[in-house]
Order: C-alpha cells, then sequence, then structure tokens
C-alpha cells in the first residue's frame, strides 16, 4: 500500500507585485475556475502521482473582526499557498516537482519575500513547508494509478454488460460475475485493461504509523487524571466565554459572494479554502490544538475509508494553523456545490464543525462546544462564505470521479479479486454496476 | 379546525390551496410603467386569501413580484437588498444556471421570458376560475392595465388536463403538510423516522423553520411603517417584518416532449405497450394512476393523512436496492424519504454508531441529506393542447404545438429548498451513489466536464446486475421563468401605499 503526502509551501507576498502575481495565476487557466493541466509554470498533468493542487492567495478579509471584538489586530502577512497531495513521500515529490518545473516554480515564488535568483529552489520549498494539524485523506493507500486503472476497469465493464445485458441477465449471480471474471482476464491478456497490483507498504511508514498509534492513547491515557481535575475548569471556562463571545456573521458582500461563485460548479468536485482568526487568548489556542490533535489521531486510523465521521464527500482536506497559531486554513477538495456541501455539513456533522471552528472569531453562538452553532443554518453560511478565500488555481486529476465513484470502482475491482463468493455476495456485488 | 398560529386572511391562497377546483389559469406577466398608478391598482386589487371559504370561490386571483418589480413599485433598496440572494441576483445568473441544468438548450437565453433582467417580469397576475369564467376575467383585467401603469408582457395560458401531466401521470399526489399549527418541537434533534409534516417556517417567511429559526428577510425599523400596516417580527421584537406570511414562488415553464418521450420508450421495448408503460412508470416512481411503487409501511408516517395512505404511506427503507423503485426515478430523486440519520434502533450507543458515520448499510447507506430541510410545495398546472400516448407514437414522436408543465413551487429558502432539489438531486449526475445519469424525467443529458456522458438510467434487478436504458434524449425543455416573490395580504398594503415616484 502506498500512502498519500502532502505539502504547502507558504511564504509572504511582496505586495508592491501582487498584480504581476495575480496574472501568473491567472496564466495558468484555461478560464476563470479551470485549470490548463499542461500550464508552462507547473503543467500539474505531467505529475502522474499528483491527486489534488491549489495555488492561493491567503488575503484576510476578517482581519477587521478583531477590532470588532475590541482585540489588537497584528498587521500579518498576505501568503501565498501552494499545496498538493500525491503519493508516496514527500521528499521525492518535491524534488521531482522542483526538478521538471524550476523555472515556473521560480516564477512563481519571486513573488515572495526573501525568494530570489540565488535561492536554492528544492531546499527553500522544504523549509517554508507548513505541517497541518489535521489531515484528512478520504482513502488512505489508494493511488492515483489504481484510480486510473479501476475507473477505465468499470468503464469497460459497464460497456460489456450493456452490450450483453439480455445474456446477462439471464445468468445466476454467480454464473454472471464468472463472466465477468473472465472477460476482464481476456481484456488484461490483450493489455486493454490493466490492474497493477499495489506496491508494499513502506516499513518506515509502518513503524512510524505504529509507534504514533500506539503513542497517542498512552500520552492521553497519561493526561486523563490531570485532563479530569481540569474538566471542571475548562467547563467553567468554556461556559463562560460561550455566553459572551460574539457572533459576526453578516451576509457575505455580494461581490465576493460573485467572485467565489464564477470559481465554482465547473466540474461535479470543487475547492474550498478558508481562513479566520482564533479568538484571541491561550484558552482558544489550546483547545484547538487539541481538538485537532485528536481529530488527526480519527483520520489517520479510523476515518480512512470513505468518511468523515458522516461526510462522504471529501476527498481531500486539511486544516493548518497560521502565525504562531493566530490563524487556522481550511483547505478542501469535495464533491458538489458549496450550498450543498454546507447542508450536509450541518446536517451530518455539525458537531464537528463546532468542535473546530466555534474556536474562531464570529463562529455562530455554540454550548457545550458541539451544540447549536452550526445548526444556525443561515448565520453558519454566511460565517463560511465570508471567510471562504477565492482558490486562484485548482488542479483534481480525476475531475469527473467523486469520492463515492472511486469507492465503488474500488469495491468492483476487490470483488473480482476475490477467489470466490456465495449467490448472496455476487449479488451484492453485481448491484455495484 | 381552528389554526391558532396563523392569520389566513394575511395568507395568499396559493399557499394552502392547489386551486384545483378552479382548473383554468392564467398568468400574466407584466411590467410596470407607471408606479403610481400601479399602486393605486393594487389597492384595488381583490387578492384571494387562504381563509376557508363557506362556498367554494369560482375565481381566485394571486400577485407576484420579481425583486425588480418591488424596487419598480416604490420599496426602498434597504428593504428590498435585504432579500436572498437568490431572488435579487435572478434565476438567470450565470453559477445559477450551471447548477440548475440550465445549460446548453435550456439556458436562459434561449428562454422565451425571464432568461436575463430585460425579460424579467415586474410582476405576474395569477387568474384562477371555474370552468367557462377565465375568459371574461381575463379580458377585464388585461383592459384595466394601461390605467393601472402596467403592460402585459405575457401572458401564459394554463390547460386543464385533469390532474394528469402532459406524459400521462396522474400529478399532484405528493406533498408536505404545513404545520399550520406549530405542532413540530423543532428544538434541533435529530428525526429519527421520516416525516411529512413540515415547519411552517419552510413555506412562510417569518415563522420558525425545519432548524427552528427564522429564514432572513427584509426586517425594517418602525418609522418606515408609519401608517403601521406591517405585522412585528416574531423574533426581532420593534421591528417589522415586511415578508411576514410571505413566501418565494419559484415559476419554470417546462416544454414536455409527449412525442419523444413516448416514441422512446416504444423503441426500446419494441412496442410492447405493456412493457413501455412500465418502463415510463419506473423512470417516474409511480405508476400512471399514482400508486407508489416501493411497499406501503405499515406504520403511519406523521404528515400523510388518511385519505392519500395508500398513494404516499411508504418510504425507500424497505426498497434499499432499488428493484422496486429504481434510485435514479423522478420521486426518488426530487423526495428520498429518509430521515436525520441512516435506519437503525432507538439505542444510544446505535445513534452514536450512526451519528460516527458507521451506521449506513454499503456503500449506499449514507449518501443524502436529511430530506426535512428539502421540501417544496408545488403548485404547477399543465399548458397546451394534451397529446394522447398513441398519436405521440404514430407521428414518430414529431408533434406539433408545445405542451408542458407551468412549473410552480413555494419555499422559504430558494437556494436551500428548489435549488437544492433540482440541483442537488435531480440534475446531479452523481445523486445517491450513482453516475452517468440525471433525472430521467427533467435531466438536461448535457455533457459534464470529464464525465463520459449523463444520458442512461439505471434499473435495478433482483438478480443483481441492473438493466440499463442509454442515449436517452431529453424529455423536458425549460422555456422561461423567474424567481417572484408572493407577498402576505398587509404587504400587498404597505406597497400600495408607498408614496415615492
Ligand atoms: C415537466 C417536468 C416534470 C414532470 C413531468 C414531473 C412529474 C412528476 C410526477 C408525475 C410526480 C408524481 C406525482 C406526485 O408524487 O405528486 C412528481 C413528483 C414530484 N416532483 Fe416532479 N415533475 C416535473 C418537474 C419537477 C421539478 C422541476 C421538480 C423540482 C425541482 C419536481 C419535484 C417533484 C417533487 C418534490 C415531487 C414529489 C415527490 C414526493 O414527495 O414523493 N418535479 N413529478
Amino acid at each position: 500500500m502506498t500512502p498519500q503526502s502532502y505539502f504547502m509551501v507558504i511564504a509572504p507576498v511582496d505586495l508592491s507585485r501582487e498584480s504581476s502575481l495575480r496574472e501568473l495565476l491567472a496564466s495558468m487557466n484555461h478560464r476563470e475556475g479551470v485549470v490548463n493541466p499542461n500550464n508552462d509554470v507547473i503543467p500539474f498533468g505531467r505529475f502522474e502521482r499528483l491527486h489534488f493542487a491549489r495555488l492561493v492567495l491567503l488575503k484576510d478579509q476578517t482581519r477587521g473582526d478583531l477590532g470588532v471584538i475590541g482585540a489588537p489586530q497584528a498587521e500579518l502577512p498576505v501568503y501565498l499557498a501552494f499545496l498538493c497531495d500525491f503519493d508516496g513521500p514527500l521528499d521525492s515529490f518535491m524534488s521531482e516537482l522542483a526538478g521538471q518545473c524550476e523555472a515556473g516554480l521560480r516564477r512563481l515564488f519571486s513573488h515572495c519575500q526573501g525568494f530570489s535568483n540565488g535561492t536554492h529552489l528544492a531546499r527553500w520549498m522544504k523549509q517554508h513547508n507548513q505541517r497541518s494539524a489535521t489531515a484528512y485523506v478520504n482513502w488512505i493507500g489508494r493511488t492515483m494509478r489504481q484510480v486510473r486503472e479501476e475507473d477505465a476497469l468499470r468503464q469497460s465493464l459497464e460497456s460489456y454488460i450493456d452490450g450483453n445485458q439480455a445474456s446477462l441477465s439471464r445468468l445466476a449471480p454467480t454464473e454472471a460475475r464468472r463472466e465477468l471474471v473472465s472477460f476482464v482476464k481476456r481484456e488484461r491478456e490483450a493489455g486493454r485493461v490493466v490492474l497493477t497490483e499495489p506496491d508494499a507498504t513502506p516499513l518506515s511508514w509502518r513503524v512510524s504509523n505504529a509507534i504514533h498509534l500506539l503513542g497517542v492513547p498512552i500520552v492521553l491515557l497519561l493526561l486523563t487524571p490531570f485532563l479530569l481535575l481540569y474538566l471542571p475548569i475548562f467547563v467553567i471556562q468554556l461556559r463562560r466565554r460561550e455566553r459572551s463571545d460574539a457572533e459576526i456573521a453578516p451576509r457575505p458582500d455580494p461581490d465576493h459572494a460573485a467572485n467565489l461563485a464564477r470559481l465554482e460548479d465547473h466540474f461535479v468536485s470543487n475547492q474550498f479554502s478558508a481562513m479566520g482568526s482564533l479568538k484571541p487568548g491561550l484558552f482558544r489556542r489550546w483547545t484547538l490544538s487539541f481538538i485537532l490533535w485528536v481529530i488527526d489521531y480519527t483520520t489517520r486510523y479510523i476515518f480512512n475509508r470513505g468518511h468523515l465521521a458522516r461526510v462522504n464527500t471529501i476527498h481531500f482536506a486539511r486544516w493548518v494553523f497560521l502565525d504562531n497559531k493566530q490563524r487556522l486554513l481550511f483547505a478542501s477538495n469535495y464533491d458538489g456545490g458549496l450550498d450543498s456541501y454546507m447542508d450536509d455539513f450541518i446536517n451530518k456533522v455539525g458537531w464537528g464543525l463546532n468542535l473546530v471552528f466555534s474556536n474562531g472569531i464570529g463562529y455562530p453562538k455554540t454550548n457545550w462546544l458541539i451544540l447549536d452553532g452550526a445548526k444556525d443554518e443561515q448565520k453558519f453560511k454566511y460565517f463560511i462564505r465570508r471567510h471562504e478565500l477565492p482558490t486562484e488555481v485548482w488542479y483534481d486529476a480525476h475531475p469527473g470521479l467523486t469520492t463515492v465513484n472511486l469507492e465503488r470502482n474500488t469495491l468492483i475491482r476487490e470483488g473480482l479479486e476475490r477467489s470466490s463468493m456465495s449467490e448472496g455476495e455476487a449479488r451484492d456485488w453485481l448491484r455495484l454496476f | 379546525m381552528k389554526h391558532s398560529k396563523i392569520d389566513f386572511k394575511d395568507v395568499q391562497g396559493l399557499v394552502r390551496y392547489g386551486y384545483g377546483r378552479l382548473p383554468e389559469s392564467c398568468f400574466l406577466l407584466l411590467e410596470i410603467i407607471s408606479p403610481r398608478a400601479a399602486r393605486d391598482w393594487l389597492k384595488t386589487l381583490d387578492v384571494a386569501d387562504a381563509e376557508e371559504l363557506s362556498t367554494p370561490p369560482d375565481f381566485a386571483l394571486q400577485v407576484a413580484f420579481t425583486h425588480s418589480g418591488l424596487r419598480k413599485i416604490g420599496l426602498s433598496s434597504e428593504i428590498a437588498d435585504q432579500f436572498s440572494q437568490e431572488f435579487k441576483t435572478g434565476i438567470y445568473e450565470e453559477s445559477r444556471s450551471k447548477r440548475l441544468g440550465d445549460v446548453g438548450e435550456n439556458a436562459p437565453r434561449e428562454w422565451q421570458w425571464g432568461g436575463d433582467s430585460d425579460n424579467t417580469p415586474h410582476l405576474m397576475l395569477m387568474l384562477y376560475s371555474v370552468k367557462g369564467g377565465l375568459e371574461a376575467r381575463k379580458n377585464a383585467t388585461v383592459d384595466g392595465l394601461s390605467s393601472a401603469g402596467l403592460a402585459l408582457r405575457g401572458c401564459l395560458t394554463s390547460a386543464d388536463f385533469g390532474g394528469v401531466e402532459p406524459f400521462g401521470f396522474k400529478d399532484g399526489i405528493s406533498q408536505p403538510t404545513v404545520d399550520w399549527d406549530g405542532k413540530r418541537k423543532l428544538d434541533g434533534r435529530d428525526e429519527l423516522e421520516y416525516g411529512n409534516l413540515v415547519a411552517l417556517g419552510e413555506f412562510l417567511l417569518g415563522h420558525r423553520n425545519e432548524y427552528g429559526k427564522y429564514t432572513d428577510r427584509p426586517l425594517l425599523d418602525l418609522a418606515n411603517d408609519p401608517r403601521g400596516i406591517l405585522a412585528e417580527a416574531e423574533d426581532k421584537p420593534g421591528k417589522k417584518d415586511f415578508a411576514f406570511n410571505g413566501t418565494y414562488l419559484v415559476f419554470r415553464q417546462l416544454q414536455q416532449h409527449v412525442g419523444r418521450f413516448w416514441k422512446f420508450l416504444d423503441d426500446q421495448v419494441g412496442g410492447d405497450r405493456s412493457e413501455r408503460q412500465r418502463l415510463a412508470e419506473l423512470m417516474v416512481g409511480r405508476k400512471m394512476g399514482g400508486e407508489a411503487l416501493a411497499v406501503k409501511s405499515s406504520s403511519p408516517i406523521p404528515g400523510i393523512d388518511s385519505d392519500k395512505r395508500d398513494a404516499n404511506q411508504f418510504t425507500f427503507s424497505s426498497d434499499p436496492d432499488g428493484t422496486r423503485c429504481p434510485f435514479g426515478a423522478h420521486v426518488r430523486r426530487a423526495n428520498p424519504r429518509n430521515a436525520d440519520l441512516p435506519d437503525g434502533t432507538r439505542g444510544l450507543l446505535s445513534k452514536l454508531i450512526r451519528t460516527l458515520g458507521f451506521g449506513g448499510k454499503g456503500f449506499r447507506g449514507d449518501l443524502i441529506s436529511s430530506v426535512r430541510f428539502h421540501r417544496i410545495l408545488r403548485r404547477g398546472v399543465e399548458y397546451g393542447e394534451p397529446l394522447p400516448v398513441n398519436d405521440a407514437i404514430k407521428n414518430g414522436g414529431n408533434e406539433i404545438g408545445e405542451r408542458g408543465l407551468h412549473f410552480i413551487c413555494l419555499n422559504a429558502n430558494i437556494s436551500r429548498q428548489f435549488e437544492f432539489i433540482q440541483g442537488a438531486w435531480l440534475s446531479s449526475t452523481k445523486f445517491d451513489g450513482m453516475t452517468e445519469e440525471s433525472d430521467p424525467i427533467i435531466g438536461n443529458r448535457e455533457a459534464v466536464s470529464e464525465c463520459p456522458f449523463t444520458n442512461s438510467f439505471s434499473i435495478p434487478q433482483e438478480a443483481g446486475l441492473r438493466r440499463r436504458i442509454s442515449g436517452i434524449p431529453a424529455f423536458i425543455t425549460v422555456r422561461g421563468g423567474s424567481y417572484f416573490f408572493l407577498p402576505g395580504i398587509r404587504a400587498l398594503r404597505y406597497l400600495s401605499s408607498l408614496e415615492t415616484d
């Protein structure tokens, strides 16, 4: 199994060159919201391990909210962020990228402070790679190669079934399956269908994963007495804040909303980037750090097969702290339109959103950290839209495929490779088409 | 029955009644030339409210405004700006069109009306009458327009198809039951069963919606209502509620290609009459006479009246594989009839497991959003000449004249209700784990970026392998449409009393 990795290279933009940077980013698109995979800055399409990539200017429109709640507003930079999600180890992918797109990347990063002609590109990128507090991968181990092969497999099976509907429908489930298995065998022999065996899971990943898998519960266990002692105080602190924290969720500016809408819904999947400031003080900072640490654990070991709690529309997502935990960035790649994505979120994981985002300034009022909040539907939607940033460049290596498509394709392949099935199992497998 | 929660005299009748007993109707699309004269005319207009009458009326008049119409008649921008974004930017806004499937031949630029701001009427007068009464009413109304400072921009005349839509299916069977009396709790807790009793605030502004909240709408300071015409906002004391007892009305003129529909199905089954009908029924998700395809539930469903039990007391829990009613059937897409959590027991542990996302069975177990936040009141009426199935097929699918549906629905939040159903459920090629197909009845069959095709329809079979129909043409074409606001009676009086130029 090949695990997925990611990076986010982030550097402050030289604001005197912002417009030139915007032009350069725009030149990477066919049109607004639709990237040219072969653009000459970063030809994403050339990288077979790459799932998603984006370039986004982190220009915070909501910094003023600090003033609204009477907190000091430190001047924070505008960043250029470059995010990639890909198969295999980080180092080799980054070197490959820096090697193949050296000129383009240099042009890009020359708009950032502290980047000059003499800078060593790969090293600089590594230095500016910002870790996520939480990363989510829909299906750990599903590589792009697998995605491509399995989709081709499904399509060829679907057309075979379409062409032989009458005869196949007369067969018992196991017989029909056998028929399909031998069709695929013939196709593989003819080289029309390719199904590569997964690579072995890297030993180093397995070791570090095992340490983490056990380590976190051990640490939690050791911390438990202290956490329990602290709990009553935590509750008092929390409730006091929940009663008084200000909501800042006006309707988003119509022009801002229109800008965002232009970038959306060109494909069945969409990008989402948003940032905001944490509520000032150590309480929120520590609470959020702890929560994201726990969520990160669950995304690695529990929610790694198709769904994050009840949400099954996210391909990759991450939460990243910025500026010494003064701000948080959330970036995701998801299926469907934003309004339906938000509806899905509110109804399915309102509690989870509250856990994280109620630590941000202006979030709709929560109770006991998980109740209410997002259930104030319209305020929540305004809050989200208002914090959303236009994603200037977005690349999706499988733009026609939703997470559910990918899962279905994987289940088709798994069923195909099983040595035998009962009639019932075979019938369920056949229902995948 | 007494309804303590609501003053029906302040609500336009269409919210409560479909006016099935007034089978003749037409919709006049009007432009306001002189706001002053139009306001005077509005004062005298006899708009039917929702109060129950001892004798059924023989005529009813309703009036709805577009955003530009409200501005034109004199509503200040300060108030009008507080309407929802969808209503303000209009149905034709580009990114909206993508979500609604209004692309290709259905693109707003192809529409006969409503496709851009110039072709959007200011207001719509809706006339409903008993048989034989419409013509006279309509003529009288039209004659009075010019002195009312109004110009006629279009007249959409409906036809009485006798409760059947143009393809031949019984329509108007399933509707949400409006919770007029405020029986629902609305405390933010998950609903574990599908229910058909839906919060009043989903269909009328100024009341609590399914989230227990008040949908955003124009509120104004007392000073802006010097004559004290408007009601006070329930949720914001000290503010007047312009939209109280009003709602949004979505209007889409959908041409139905009846010939193409039956010819295509006929070709699929080699001319077999009963097979042809069976296939059409699988696409709609009901029998032509209206019977459900899924099995009737043994326990009653709240909000489904006893007289509707036979046709409506069902969910799709009894049909998890879609072998009775295909996943892609129109009614299954339009109302998947689910609860807030996937099916399970009432135990705390079971709830927790489902809340964490481990409760769904199979890959399809938990894909669909809770339906109670996505309901609409349908008030559509047919138009054109009926075309019997045999004639439709005989002419090789070619048909003379235009027929279809004046699709009308009412909802308090266009984006969460109508647009969600239309976009995320009906038009989506990825609904409920499917792929390469959209709604068999209303789908546009247009290509979607990087998806090979969208014009198939899968029919799950008992034996396992689906039967799939391919190459389905579009059976409807969008001809026009607009987002309207259907004000409460007090708001109409408020508009008529404005004093601007
Ligand atoms: C010309 C186009 C259309 C035709 C021919 C059509 C036909 C039908 C028919 C025959 C039914 C079953 C009768 C019933 O349950 O009352 C139905 C139900 C329904 N349709 Fe449509 N329809 C059309 C367009 C639409 C559109 C555009 C929407 C919404 C965006 C929609 C939403 C619904 C809903 C919500 C139901 C009720 C489902 C339920 O509660 O079980 N329809 N339609």
